[in-house]
């Protein structure tokens, strides 16, 4: 097989894998919150329909196939249908430049575990945020009414705010850095923990702080999430959406949660390092750091949960003011830090 | 490939943008009228930075993008200024000013 | 294959052109513009300009657009239909003769002759290129743009007060 065939092939099956992954990690998530949701609060999680409840994703999965796909009268219907095809295919696209690996050895080839390897990476991480915003500016318009509306204008602007402060706090990485790529981003971090850019390989413990803040915003999660409130506006954007189309507003927002999570792992954990060193080469060490990974992914998706039941919600202007004033005006201090310290060789790669 | 298709495709989307300015009565259709034109020359730009390898026609590009999002913003804020005084974003409503 | 998709990118971005051109509702004709944005970002892609390309997705579709729709939806001007303007001479005039100013475009450029699009150079399109070309010859003019971002700001706030 020549090389292109090569290329097409591995990238159809990496594809295949990491599509699956992501979609399988919805479906993992809807258990880890709902049962982790019951410790915290002191009462059983659902705990019926399998050991432990864990058939519950493959109940939830069958109950949305099988309810009844509603089209209101007064919804204008190509944007209302399109809308979380946009907002799941946005989410998708945007883990396609993670690396959750290192680069391999199959069949004499080197293959490398992302999808897209070019040269300005990161940005289409951006670019894919920025343009799933047009999912719930879709979903709230069309819908017709006045909770999906304000719903969805709330979201925009939050979305829109925070999108500032998340690329602010990459700055600071990509200075230390001096690459875009997120592949190069990782293998520079290699060595102990304390190597992380976290931590004393890059000192961006503030713009990590700043990130994961920010990406609680951008997915709508508590403590920001005002735009989907019960008690405050029925189901904000996705209020007139049933069955399927409504599992796929929640789909794309635990894949958005998912990159979220594994962009901050990969920008300042070390993504796929372990941050030990391990007597073991080959395909044992891919297989162990591939494991750390997504362990450290867990570990955020996990977090999100306890922030959820421990956090109250904000109010609109306070999350507002939050974001334009508190975490834009830290960002920028921190870009100006990081190039400082990059300047006179304090830090950087 | 060749640069023409790509030339005259920005000739096209810039007649189209021209024709929104002409023909739509809404301001902000007007305002998009305006962005449809200012990438077809963006478009133009970049194919010949593609012809002659310089990274210069790019840096202008990044500059009409830049002006582009001010202008959009401040002609927004201008809309939303003259939507309360008037009520009305119709072009034709609103040529005339206070008698 | 890259015919191909210049074909196929080129239908949607016309298409998409003459959807806000035509269409009533001032929403569908914002939607269809960030439509064409994007296909222009892949026009972009295509030509090897990357940076570029994902600055017309981030900033193009991502936040000017945005802040259009998010403009209609606030004043409520989603629901009006405004008829064609103009009397009958106009409404035949002005398509007419942006037809006519397109052919002449067209055809202008059609007859200037074969550009080669060769492969690039490596570095064509690349961030590293770009921002070197930025902080060194084109330094001034990068200062004097953020000036000119920061005096929109103030314009756009001041302008869309209510009370100043």
């Amino acid at each position: 097989m020549n090389d292109f065939a090569f290329g097409i092939v591995s990238t159809m099956v990496k594809l295949a894998v990491v599509v699956n992954a992501l979609l399988g990690a919805v479906a993992v998530m809807t258990w880890i919150e709902r049962r982790l949701s019951g410790v915290m609060q002191y009462r059983w999680g659902p705990n019926r329909v399998g050991p432990f409840g864990l058939f519950q994703p493959l109940a939830d999965g069958v109950k949305f196939i099988m309810k009844e796909d509603i089209l209101p009268a007064n919804a204008y219907a190509p944007v209302y249908v399109a809308a979380p095809a946009v907002s799941l295919i946005t989410a998708l696209c945007a883990f396609s430049v993670i690396p959750f690996g290192p680069a391999v050895e199959l069949f004499g080839r080197e293959v490398s575990l992302l999808i897209v390897d070019i040269d300005a990476g990161i940005l289409l991480a951006f670019a894919a945020t920025s343009l799933g915003v047009y999912g719930i500016v879709m979903a709230g318009w069309s819908s017709r009414s006045k909770y999906s509306l304000m719903g969805s204008l709330r979201s925009t602007a939050q979305m829109v705010s925070y999108e500032l402060a998340l690329g602010l706090s990459v700055m600071g990485v990509i200075l230390v850095s001096g690459t875009l790529r997120p592949a190069e981003i990782v293998e520079q971090q290699a060595g102990w923990f304390w190597n992380w850019n976290a931590l004393a390989g890059g000192w961006q413990f503030l713009g990590f702080v700043i990130f994961v803040v920010a990406i609680y915003a951008e997915t709508n999660r508590l403590p920001f999430d005002l735009p989907e409130a019960e008690s405050e506006l029925v189901a904000g954007y996705h209020t007139e959406y049933s069955a399927m189309k409504f599992s796929m507003f929640f789909m794309a927002e635990y894949v958005a949660m998912t990159t979220g999570s594994a962009l901050a792992v990969t920008l300042f954990l070390g993504g796929w390092q372990l941050g030990f060193p391990v007597p073991l080469t080959g395909w044992a060490l891919a297989v162990l750091q591939v494991l750390a990974f997504v362990g450290k992914v867990g570990f955020f998706m996990v977090t999100y949960v306890w922030v959820r039941w421990t956090l109250p919600r904000f109010r609109y202007d306070q999350l507002m003011s939050l974001g334009w004033k508190n975490l834009l005006p830290l960002s920028l201090a921190n870009v100006m830090v990081s190039a400082v310290m990059v300047a006179f060789d304090v830090v950087g790669r | 490939m060749d640069s023409r298709s790509f030339l005259v495709l920005s000739a096209v989307l810039f007649a189209i943008g021209v024709s929104t300015v002409l023909l739509r009565r809404g301001a902000i259709v007007i305002l998009m009228g305006v962005e449809l034109m200012l990438n077809a020359a963006n478009l133009a730009f970049i194919t010949f930075a593609r012809q002659y390898q310089t990274p210069e026609a790019q840096i202008y590009v990044f500059f009409v993008m830049t002006l582009a999002a001010a202008e959009a913003a401040v002609g927004l804020a201008i809309v939303i200024a003259l939507f309360r005084l008037r009520g009305t974003t119709d072009v034709d409503e609103i040529s005339v000013m206070k008698w | 294959m890259q015919i191909a998709a210049f074909y196929v990118l080129a239908v949607l971005a016309v298409s998409s052109a003459i959807v806000v051109l035509t269409h009533r509702n001032e929403v569908i004709c914002a939607l269809a513009l960030a439509f064409n944005l994007a296909a222009i970002a892949g026009f972009y892609f295509l030509l090897g300009a990357q940076f570029i390309g994902f600055m017309q997705i981030i900033v193009y579709a991502g936040a000017i657009m945005v802040l259009i729709v998010f403009v209609i939806m606030l004043l409520n001007l989603g629901e009006e239909s405004y008829p064609e303007r103009g009397g009958s001479i106009q409404r035949w005039l002005a398509p007419g003769l942006s037809l006519a100013f397109a052919a002449v475009l067209a055809v202008v450029l059609w007859r200037s002759g074969e550009g080669d699009l060769s492969a690039p150079n490596v570095e064509f399109g690349t961030v590293g290129a770009l921002g070197r070309e930025l902080f060194t010859r084109y330094f001034y003019p990068f200062e004097v743009i953020s000036l000119l971002l920061v005096a929109a700001m103030i314009g756009a706030v001041l302008l869309a007060k209510r009370k100043l």
